[in-house]
């Protein structure tokens, strides 16, 4: 017999409403419930539409964490409603919690929002495998255990829009494709199947779509229900530029294989040095702020930079275990 | 109590562009009597950028540093989130995967290294939460930092992916709630400020590639510590120290708003706390000038 036993607590939600139809300006609701630890998010969103307003709008449909539909932010944390317990969120947030849609400046009514931008960019990547199939084949097209494994769980995604909306460069820069097309677009990219591989990363390359936008911050990889870790998939989208020799010469790859002199000549990275490599002649417009770290000690002249012990070692490291050149 | 003793990975920034963090580093460990052993052979993690380019030799360069901790017996103590980050990956993949461990060492080998995989890899706030106590710094402050508001900077590579992080500190952070550096900060005697920002990016990473981005967000996160009244900000990174210090012209442009506070390193704080002098603090070197000493 188990001897788990259901537990209750009372909460304070403060909930989004807004109607693009009728209201001016969002406001916030607020409902107090005694939820028990059974419940998940998705519970509490029908329990407010159940008792308290019929009016109240959110998305779900599966309920089983496929769909994707039901993603809403908990205390400003991008969560997959039908998915996270209440006892989780109380665990990590207290009794004092806030339900938002993904994204504020999207909303069309409470936490429903336009996702149209999401699925403009996971369109724009060509989302599907673009294989030319033979169409009297005398065999299948086998793909081995270990190329499968290279997809890297990016096929699990559920195109929730959790991590795209989480995401802060999304926020400010609207070009940016996002985590979740990025993912996608990995998903196709180490598929041996997929005939359009070099194409896709050509595309993908491009600067105004952002593949070396990403500032790195795992939000992304936090947030993901389905564990596909976007920036994973980003980082491994990089290295395929460089290996397929797609990656052309600019601050961004430059800035990259960079690192790569600097430790050969110093171990250390020279800093200064760098940002000379990265940005070449364009390295004029950080004058104004290099001038201001050097009266303040920041900045260390080229001859001056330090030097790892053991410099050769790194050196034949270097040589030995480097798997890419540009 | 024991000792405590470290092998000091500083990383690249610290010999360089932040030379405080690593004169208040020391200072602080000095008064906490930590001993840290300089990693003098370490070489640069790659910061997440040589991993763009070439994640193989990024894994052997990172084993290396490792394995001169284990040379040591000792845990490996980092000043920077994103050494953090890069290290305690490594070591991750490298204890997961056996494969991978025996090719990297393939490499170590020729230069007569091997990586184990005995030392475990923090980061000194973590060593100072989880393996000083907070309670006994308490008791060592002689200056309480009671006059100021402070706002928390916790910096991305310290708080995520949160699987890792926790897996590496005792000192269990949820991203979304985060609070060593605000119990950091109570410690020392000061007033912890709550704002949206303190567990967002500063943008440091796309600097060169994108810098309207990396503008915006440096900007952000100084709009909302100076929104709730924060005195200065404090952070565990000497890369979003970096940021937050010496581009807060950029940020004011970007976000249409002037914006710049004082942006202390954590070890900074914990010096001015525990009574070191400016000096040995290197409270000179900020752009935005630290003028309230
Ligand atoms: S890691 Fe990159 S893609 Fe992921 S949320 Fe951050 S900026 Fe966006
Ligand atoms: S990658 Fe994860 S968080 Fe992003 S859309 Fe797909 S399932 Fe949702
Ligand atoms: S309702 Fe389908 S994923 Fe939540």
């Amino acid at each position: 017999m188990s001897t788990h036993s259901i537990t209750t607590q009372k909460v304070n939600f403060r909930v989004f409403r807004f109607n693009a139809g009728d209201d001016y300006l969002p406001y916030y609701e607020n409902y107090t419930m005694e939820v028990t630890s059974e419940e998940v998010v998705l519970d509490i969103l029908n329990r407010i539409k159940w008792d308290f307003d019929g009016s109240f709008s959110y998305r779900r449909s599966c309920r089983h964490g496929i769909c994707g539909a039901c993603a809403i932010k908990v205390n400003g944390r991008s969560t997959l409603a039908c998915k996270e317990s209440m006892t989780t969120m109380i665990d990590w947030f207290g009794t004092d919690l806030t339900l938002e849609p993904l994204s504020i400046k999207r909303a069309v009514k409470d936490l429903i929002i336009d996702k149209g931008d999401f699925w403009k960019k996971h369109d724009a990547i060509h989302p599907y495998l673009i294989s030319h199939i033979d169409e009297h084949p005398e065999m299948e097209c086998a793909v081995t255990p270990e190329q499968a494994d290279e997809l890297n769980d990016a096929d699990l995604c559920i195109q929730c829009g959790a991590c795209h909306y989480a995401c802060p460069v999304v926020e400010v820069n609207e070009d940016f494709f996002g985590p979740a097309a990025f993912a996608k677009a990995y998903r196709f990219e180490a598929d041996v199947r997929d005939d359009a591989h070099i194409t896709r990363l050509e595309e993908l390359h491009e600067e105004k779509q952002g593949l070396w936008d990403c500032v790195k911050c795992f939000e992304c990889a936090e947030v993901c229900p389905k564990e596909v870790n976007p920036i994973d998939k980003i980082t491994k989208l990089h290295q395929m530029l460089f290996k397929e020799g797609v990656a052309t010469s600019n601050v961004a790859t430059r800035h990259a294989v960079g690192f790569k002199h600097s430790i050969a000549k110093h171990g250390v990275l020279d800093e200064g040095g760098l940002v000379l490599y990265s940005e070449g002649p364009a390295i004029i417009k950080h004058i104004p702020v290099a001038l201001k770290m050097f009266r303040k000690g920041k900045i260390v002249m080229p001859w001056a930079i330090p030097k790892s012990d053991n410099l050769d070692e790194i050196q034949q490291l270097i040589k030995s275990s480097s798997t890419v050149k540009f | 109590m024991k000792k405590l003793k470290y092998a000091l990975f500083t990383g690249c920034t610290a010999k360089q562009s932040t030379p405080e963090q690593l004169m208040s580093t020391y200072a602080v460990a000095k008064k906490l009597n930590i001993e840290l052993i300089e990693l003098t052979e370490a070489s640069c993690c790659g910061a997440s950028h040589l991993q763009d380019f070439d994640d193989f030799l990024s894994l052997v360069l990172n084993a290396r540093n490792i394995a001169y901790a284990e040379k040591h017996g000792l845990t490996m103590v980092t000043i920077c989130n994103t050494c953090q980050l890069n290290t305690a990956m490594t070591k991750h993949r490298l204890d997961h995967n056996s494969k991978l461990k025996a090719k990297v060492n393939e490499k170590l080998n020729e230069v007569g290294l091997e990586y184990k995989g005995t030392s475990t890899i923090t980061h000194f706030l973590y060593a100072i939460i989880d393996d000083f106590g907070l309670d006994k710094l308490k008791e060592m402050v002689v200056t309480p930092l009671s006059k100021f508001n402070i706002a928390p900077f916790y910096g991305c590579h310290n708080i995520r992916p949160s699987e890792l992080q926790n897996e590496t500190h005792k000192t269990k952070e949820n991203p979304y709630n985060p609070t060593s550096l605000d119990d950091l900060i109570i410690a020392c005697g000061g007033k912890n400020v709550d704002y949206e920002q303190k567990n967002k990016c500063c943008g440091f990473h796309v600097e060169l590639q994108a810098p309207h981005t990396a503008a915006v967000l440096t900007g952000n996160a100084i709009a909302g510590a100076v929104d709730q009244n924060a005195d200065w900000m404090v952070t565990p990174c000497p890369l979003c120290h970096l940021k937050l210090d010496t581009q807060a012209d950029h940020a004011s442009k970007a976000i249409g708003r002037e914006v710049e506070l004082p942006v202390l390193h954590m070890q900074q704080m914990v010096g001015l706390a525990l009574g070191c002098s400016s000096e040995e603090l290197g409270l000179k070197h900020h752009v935005a000038e630290v003028n309230f000493i």
